[in-house]
């Protein structure tokens, strides 16, 4: 990882409007699957896969690549596109997402995608597992050659099992693991402050002995700043809670949660895809 | 008569037998694999000297996770350890894990394809006092439907010991359930134990058995002298110790099934969905034969001592003899 340079923002800029165009473009093909939370987690992906992360998409079983878990399985339309546009395997291939033989399985499967670190959908398990990862490297005195990352969503705060994992990783003091919610603020049945509220959030991370910080999750320049500072703390495990407008770069999608868990009909995606592609940078 | 060939403990129908508790065996078998591999590593919710981990934990802390009360986060901890290239063993109740965590370890384990083995203490009614919550009967249905996942269940506490070294090795996630309560010892050191294949404990003295008698876990030895009991009245019965559950040693069972021709199975677990479904599934596609069932029937625990409680609910020696002579009649 380095300093955004202004060339680097616009290249970075582009590849995540490419990343949500291949979304949309998949979610039309597929007729069924979640919108939102892909849409609005675009910009932390392809900030990760294209300028933080130690991985080679030509040698996916690097020894020594930072490990990605995907907690939130139903966002993988953005984990397959953006692994797709980085080279883990063609971009043709995002339109065979759900049917039948496909790798790009509904939600990930690990046996079908070789590439995924995990297989996830069932949501709040995904945070113990990459605690598990840091464990592993903490034994064997590996925690400062790389870092786990843990994408989770903030509807599945309500489950028990993120917070025993939680616990688990202040009481290790997991220097080497960082988990990024998206705080997009709706889930499947409406905004999370009525389903079950989640506030006050940053207090209830930082009781559990994280290093808490929170980020605009469409700013790449901010975004870079806060992993570069999760990746210098040394006494705690970090939450990057990045405040996303689900839907984001569609107008008609965004902050409704109504799009988290459909995708667009022919004629709703090509108007999408019609105001992602008129974009100008 | 016992297996001559398997070495059997020549004392097993003695009054003083040696008596240890199952999850003993586990506990010494860990502690072997650790010291065998470095990659092994423990993970327990708040119970581990019940669990027998305690011996493990204490030889290599650094191996060592103690998750808290937190079944779920217990599995799901031990999934991201296995990506990473660690053997996890994770110990609690049976009641609790598998029993709460049934999704974690089907997603993140199963599913997920992740080397981790699964150790359920305290199964079956032979818990005893702590009543009903506690007695897990239920746990090898829910671990056997789950594909991917192997699942053991250990007559004594050598034979546990030789099973958790043998899990240590091999490739898939499996379930290792163990019994609190001291059982006989069976089994030696010399003893055969192959993960995927039974043996036969016991046989006639001479010709062919008239009732096969297929047993798991801490009931083995009752099956052995309910067999004895049975030799001295004229049935001629052979006693199969089925620790592997999953997967199934199809081809000694067909044949048990065909020299015998009546089935009696002895569980400590509900019938529904028990090992004697899994025989049952067995012989009903390849060779069927009358089969009773000794288990569960359909109901919870309660609290008792545990030879209380195999005697109420029908699962003693005794029980077992009234069902092979019940499936004798039953025979065409």
């Amino acid at each position: 990882m380095t300093f955004l340079s202004e060339e680097k923002i616009l290249e970075l800029e582009k590849k995540a409007n490419d990343i949500r165009i291949s979304i949309i473009e998949m979610l039309i093909e597929a007729g069924s699957g979640h919108t939102a939370g892909p849409l609005g987690m675009a910009d932390i992906f392809t900030l990760l896969y294209f300028h933080i992360l130690r991985h080679d998409p030509k040698n996916p079983s690097l020894e020594e690549r930072d490990m990605v878990v995907l907690s939130n399985g139903h966002i993988c339309p953005v984990l397959y596109s953006t692994m797709a546009h980085a080279g883990y395997f063609p971009v043709e291939e995002l339109k065979t997402l759900r049917k039948f033989g496909t790798r790009l399985q509904g939600h990930p499967h690990r046996e079908y995608l070789p590439y995924v670190e995990n297989s996830s959908g069932p949501l709040g398990s995904g945070l113990s597992q990459a605690v598990g990862m840091a464990l592993a490297d903490k034994i064997d005195c590996k925690d400062k050659d790389r870092f786990i990352y843990c994408f989770m969503s903030d509807g599945e705060m309500d489950e028990g099992n993120t917070w025993e994992a939680a616990m688990l990783a202040g009481k290790h003091k997991l220097r080497n693991l960082i988990a990024i919610v998206d705080r997009n603020n709706i889930q499947i049945e409406g905004y999370t402050e009525d389903v079950m509220p989640l506030e006050p959030f940053h207090s209830k991370w930082k009781s559990f002995n994280w290093h808490v910080i929170e980020v605009s999750g469409h700013d790449f320049r901010s975004l870079n700043e806060v992993v570069e500072e999760a990746q210098a703390i040394y006494e705690k495990p970090t939450v990057i809670i990045a405040h996303t407008i689900p839907g984001k770069g569609v107008k008609e999608f965004e902050r409704n949660y109504k799009w988290h868990g459909k995708a667009p009909n022919k004629e709703e995606g090509e108007m999408a895809l019609k105001e992602l592609r008129n974009l100008r940078f | 008569m016992l297996n001559p060939k398997l070495k059997l403990n020549p004392k097993i129908f003695n009054d003083d037998v040696e008596q240890v508790p199952i999850r003993k065996g586990f506990g010494q078998g860990l502690l072997l694999a650790g010291e065998a591999d470095e990659n092994v590593v423990g993970l327990c919710a708040d119970l581990t000297e019940s669990t027998q981990m305690n011996l493990f934990a204490d030889k290599f802390p650094n191996r060592f996770i103690q998750v808290g009360v937190a079944e779920q986060n217990l599995v799901t901890v031990a999934s991201g350890m296995a990506a990473m290239g660690k053997i996890p063993f994770c110990s609690s109740y049976a009641m609790f894990s598998p029993g709460r965590n049934w999704e974690q370890i089907r997603t993140t384990i199963a599913y997920n394809d992740r080397k981790v083995v699964i150790v359920g203490s305290h199964s079956g009614i032979s818990v005893g006092p702590d009543g009903g919550t506690h007695q897990a009967l239920e746990d090898i249905a829910l671990m056997r439907v789950m594909p991917n996942m192997d699942v053991l269940s250990p007559c004594d506490a050598i034979e546990a010991k030789k099973v958790t070294l043998a899990l240590a090795t091999t490739k898939r996630p499996a379930y290792l359930r163990l019994v609190r309560e001291k059982t006989p010892i069976i089994t030696t050191e010399e003893t055969p134990m192959e993960i995927g294949k039974t043996e036969i404990y016991w046989m006639p003295d001479v010709g062919l058995a008239q009732v096969g008698i297929i047993a798991t876990g801490g009931l083995v030895s009752h099956a052995l002298f309910a067999a004895k009991e049975l030799e001295q009245e004229g049935v001629k019965t052979k006693v199969m110790n089925l620790s592997t559950i999953k997967p199934i040693d199809s081809e000694a069972i067909i044949a048990l099934a065909k020299e015998c021709k009546a089935i009696v199975t002895v569980e400590e677990h509900q019938i529904a969905g028990g090992m004697g479904s899994v025989v049952a599934e067995v012989l009903a596609q390849n060779f069927s034969v009358p089969m009773e069932f000794i288990g569960i029937h359909d109901k919870y625990g309660q609290s008792g001592t545990p030879k209380e409680l195999i005697e109420h609910y029908g699962m003693g020696k005794n029980s077992i003899k009234e069902a092979v002579k019940k499936v004798l009649k039953r025979k065409i």
